[in-house]
């Protein structure tokens, strides 16, 4: 078990260099330059700051370079928050995005699997129908449209919750956005539980559990839902890896500290080595997600064995 | 010898005995002003700024020779008065006693002449350098070809600051309005190094210090007890929110979280304004909003072309609908109610005709220049992506089809759209905008001079506008000045290398509760000039 993990993360070294030197590259084909903004600067000026940050250097020099300081840990100052490292941008972020990833994957989680198991118990009854209605309506609205809406509604006409803002991270100021992130992940995990789920309650072992006469919870809550989780948690992996990353629509709208924009601002205003950091940690936590998913594929299937 | 300014004893005395009386008030709770801001600061290094988020922080962190007051009036700041030699080449300034660094040290002519020379070393590598290039020596040493040292900048004492000019500016003391010339503490700099603007190591003499810095969440200040006029600064702290969602810095208006917006979401303007009525500011901005047409294209290499496309253009239209009156009609490059242009701005002469009327001119100019509907061209109009520079577009090819004029779009992002503009000339018709440094039509004329190859995007070379450029600079006498530039222009307008289309507007939501916030064309609101009422 633990080998198959070294080799696992072994594995992952060749990929992420590979994403990063893809990440490098195409970040240097996109036209214009970190400092081609709206105002021109002198020649001299541009000439100066250029020579600052080694972009008058060719491309391959820059490359071995940000390899070279990358293998001693370091990404690299920002181009455009010229007062932090890339590093120091992201530890501060990281950890609000983490926070605010983490709760609306727990919600998801536990919101998903309640309301997909009860659907898919009451198969086509009007309790079924309504998740299903509400699962789309969920997958279905944007985000971009449900964050100002709650915002309106909870934060200016209702005034129970701050309209915006991170207020040092208190839970008042997370509702809103955890359950913006939330919604479409809710939505998206009941319907894979309901599908599994009415698979699972029609399978050999569930019918055996009934002929041994066991309790209807035991049942549902351990020998179907165990069988019923797989292709949530498969589908969770990837979607865990994306909500701890931040997202650039919800930090936007709350005025949230997370590194979400960092992705989509960097890439805008190409801020090559801040867009480098948030690949690299968007990669790693994609890389450690498969890796955790394939382990809990072990633990829930018994079928699934890495010796 | 020209005296300018001199603060009275007698006047400094008076405020000390107010200053006792509210220091009485003391006890009361802290008052928090939070401001919302367009977004972060690339930095809080005031010689590395460049942009207008950076300058509104920087005014409260920081005094400059000279500041600007809550209307926009320039004043005396850290130099109490000054003169100027009558060849107005050189300034002295005469520093004020009590201007203090935030760590309680004096303020000397030294840390001026550290702050100049160190912007302009090129290794700082300062993006808006070229503002102070009217100081002796200035340029050539931003570009590498002379000494820090050799700066025309001299202390004659502590309190004494001599500046030598290039040639005479009659703009300088505008220009030192500037974040660029903001001082930085010498000491602090040569400790901590790029590291000075962090909170534990910052010092400033405004009328604020830094307390923190997290980007994406806020920036927080505290009034600098140190600063000389500390007793008249009413609100005690200042939380900074860089909102790039102007939609959401309006609910958090909305919602009492936050006190000031320094910028509207333009489609919700008529329903803010019904909803919200005095508490929206728009007000004229030092800025124009242009389309430039590449003159080295053809048919846009043809005068009369150029006239006809500009005339045909409903700038009512555009100001009113498309930008929901956040903009203002413009005929002439230099916004109105700038400083230094006695007698305004010229203008083109078909501004008052009808609509109808100018494009049957227009017509007629396209018909001579061999262009009609039965001879249509194709152009094509490039932009930066935003809803409304495609809203303006489409307008434009819209007004432009009675011409015989068809139009096709390039889209692309800031970057990709300013890159293509500077390093080639691969554009034919290309929006643009300017926003003044500082408050002189040089600022906006100087932007199509044929050498001037980082904004001249029309390619536009005449000798004729170059030599009136010149001539202006070497003017020493105001009105004179103003006349000469009035000419250059007028030809200008003539030629319509750019086509004028708007004046922005600055857009801001400001709560009842905040006093002293006057609308001016600046923009600039020093919050040492507010207070906070409960």
């Amino acid at each position: 078990m633990l080998g198959y993990v070294v080799r696992r993360l072994l594995g992952a070294i060749p990929t992420l260099f590979i994403i990063i030197t893809l990440a490098f590259f195409l970040m240097r084909i996109a036209p214009g330059g970190p400092f081609d903004q709206e105002r021109a600067l002198e020649a001299k000026v541009l000439e100066n700051l250029n020579r600052v940050f080694h972009l008058d250097r060719p491309v391959w020099e820059q490359y071995l370079y940000y390899l070279g300081n990358l293998a001693r840990g370091d990404l690299g100052p920002s181009f455009i928050y010229r007062d932090f490292s890339v590093q120091q941008l992201l530890a501060n972020g990281l950890p609000v995005s983490i926070q605010l990833g983490g709760m609306a994957l727990l919600v998801a989680l536990l919101a998903g699997s309640v309301l997909g198991t009860i659907a898919a118990l009451r198969q086509n009854s009007w309790i079924d129908y309504s998740v299903t209605a509400v699962a789309t309506f969920g997958i279905t609205v944007p985000n971009f449209v449900v964050a100002p809406l709650l915002s309106l509604i909870f934060g200016v006409w209702l005034s129970m919750l701050p309209a915006g803002g991170w207020g040092g991270g208190s839970p008042q100021n997370m509702v809103l956005p955890v359950i913006t992130l939330a919604l479409p992940q809710v939505a998206i995990v009941a319907r894979l539980i309901r599908g599994s789920m009415i698979e699972a309650l029609r399978s050999d072992h569930v019918r055996t559990a009934r002929a041994y006469g066991l309790p209807a919870r035991m049942i549902v809550g351990v020998h179907a839902l165990r069988a019923a989780c797989l292709p949530a948690v498969s589908y969770l992996g990837p979607a865990a890896a994306a909500l701890l990353t931040g997202s650039v629509v919800v930090e936007t709208i709350f005025g949230l500290p997370g590194i979400g924009r960092y992705f989509v601002q960097g890439a805008l205003n190409r801020d090559y080595t801040l867009v480098m950091g948030t690949v690299i940690i968007i990669a790693v936590f994609v890389v450690i997600f498969n890796l955790i998913v394939d382990l809990l594929y072990a633990a829930l299937d018994p079928r699934v064995r890495y010796d | 010898m020209l005296k300018l300014a001199v603060i009275r004893p007698l006047l400094a005395g008076a405020l000390a005995a107010a200053g006792v009386a509210a220091g009485a008030n003391m006890a009361l709770a802290e008052t928090t002003y939070v401001r919302g801001n367009d977004g972060d600061p690339e930095t809080l290094d005031q010689h590395k700024t460049s942009t207008v988020v950076e300058a509104h922080l920087l005014r409260d962190l920081y005094e400059g020779l000279v500041v600007y007051d809550n209307k926009a009036n320039v004043i005396p700041g850290v130099a109490e008065s000054w003169d100027v030699s009558d060849d107005g080449l050189t300034y002295t300034f005469k520093l004020r006693e009590d201007a203090n660094w935030s760590n309680g040290e004096p303020v000397t002519a030294e840390d001026f002449i550290f702050s100049l020379q160190r912007i302009m070393t090129p290794e700082t590598a300062a993006k808006y350098a070229n503002i102070l290039y009217p100081i002796k020596n200035a340029e050539k040493i931003n570009k590498g070809e002379a000494e820090p040292e050799t700066l025309g900048a001299r202390a004659v004492d502590d309190k004494t600051l001599e500046i030598t000019l290039e040639q005479q500016t009659p703009y300088f003391i505008e220009l030192l309005t500037h974040q660029t010339g903001l001082p930085v503490n010498k000491a602090a700099v040569e400790e901590h190094g790029t590291d000075f603007v962090k909170p534990e190591n910052i010092v400033t003499n405004g009328a604020y210090t830094l307390v923190s810095f997290t980007p994406g969440d806020k920036i927080v200040m505290e009034k600098n007890a140190e600063f000389h006029d500390a007793e008249n600064v009413s609100i005690d702290r200042i939380e900074w929110l860089p909102i790039e969602d102007r939609a959401s810095c309006v609910r958090r208006f909305e919602a009492g979280e936050v006190h000031s917006c320094s910028d509207l979401p333009t489609e919700q303007l008529a329903s803010l304004k019904e909803r919200l009525g005095e508490q929206v500011r728009i007000a004229p901005y030092l800025g124009t909003y242009y389309f430039a047409f590449n003159t080295e294209k053809e048919p846009l290499d043809d005068v009369r072309v150029r006239q006809a496309l500009s005339m045909v253009v409903d700038r009512e239209f555009l100001a009113d609908e498309i930008w929901a009156g956040a903009m203002l009609p413009a005929y002439s490059l230099v916004p109105p109610g700038i400083g230094n242009y006695e007698g305004g701005g010229a203008t083109v002469d078909w501004a008052d005709m009808s609509p109808l009327d100018r494009e049957d001119r227009a017509i007629e100019l396209m018909k001579e220049a061999g262009v009609g509907p039965d001879n249509p061209i194709t152009l094509e109009i490039s932009y930066n992506s935003s809803e409304n520079h495609k809203n303006t577009s489409t307008a434009i090819a819209d007004m432009w089809k009675p011409l015989g004029v068809n139009v096709t779009y390039r889209v692309q992002d800031l970057s990709a759209h300013y890159a293509m503009l500077r390093d080639t000339s691969d554009y034919q018709v290309a929006r643009a905008g300017w926003i003044g440094d500082f408050s002189d039509p040089q600022n906006f004329l100087f932007l199509v001079e044929s050498d001037n190859t980082g904004f001249n995007y029309a390619k536009y070379k005449n000798p004729e506008y170059d030599a009136l450029m010149e001539q202006a600079a070497a003017e020493g006498d105001l009105e004179k000045r103003a006349e000469i530039l009035r000419q250059a222009e007028a030809m200008f307008l003539e030629d319509q290398p750019f086509m004028p289309l708007l004046f922005y507007s600055s857009l801001s939501l400001v709560s009842p509760k905040l006093e002293g916030w006057e609308d001016n064309i600046q923009n600039v609101h020093g919050t040492r000039w507010m207070s906070l009422s409960e």
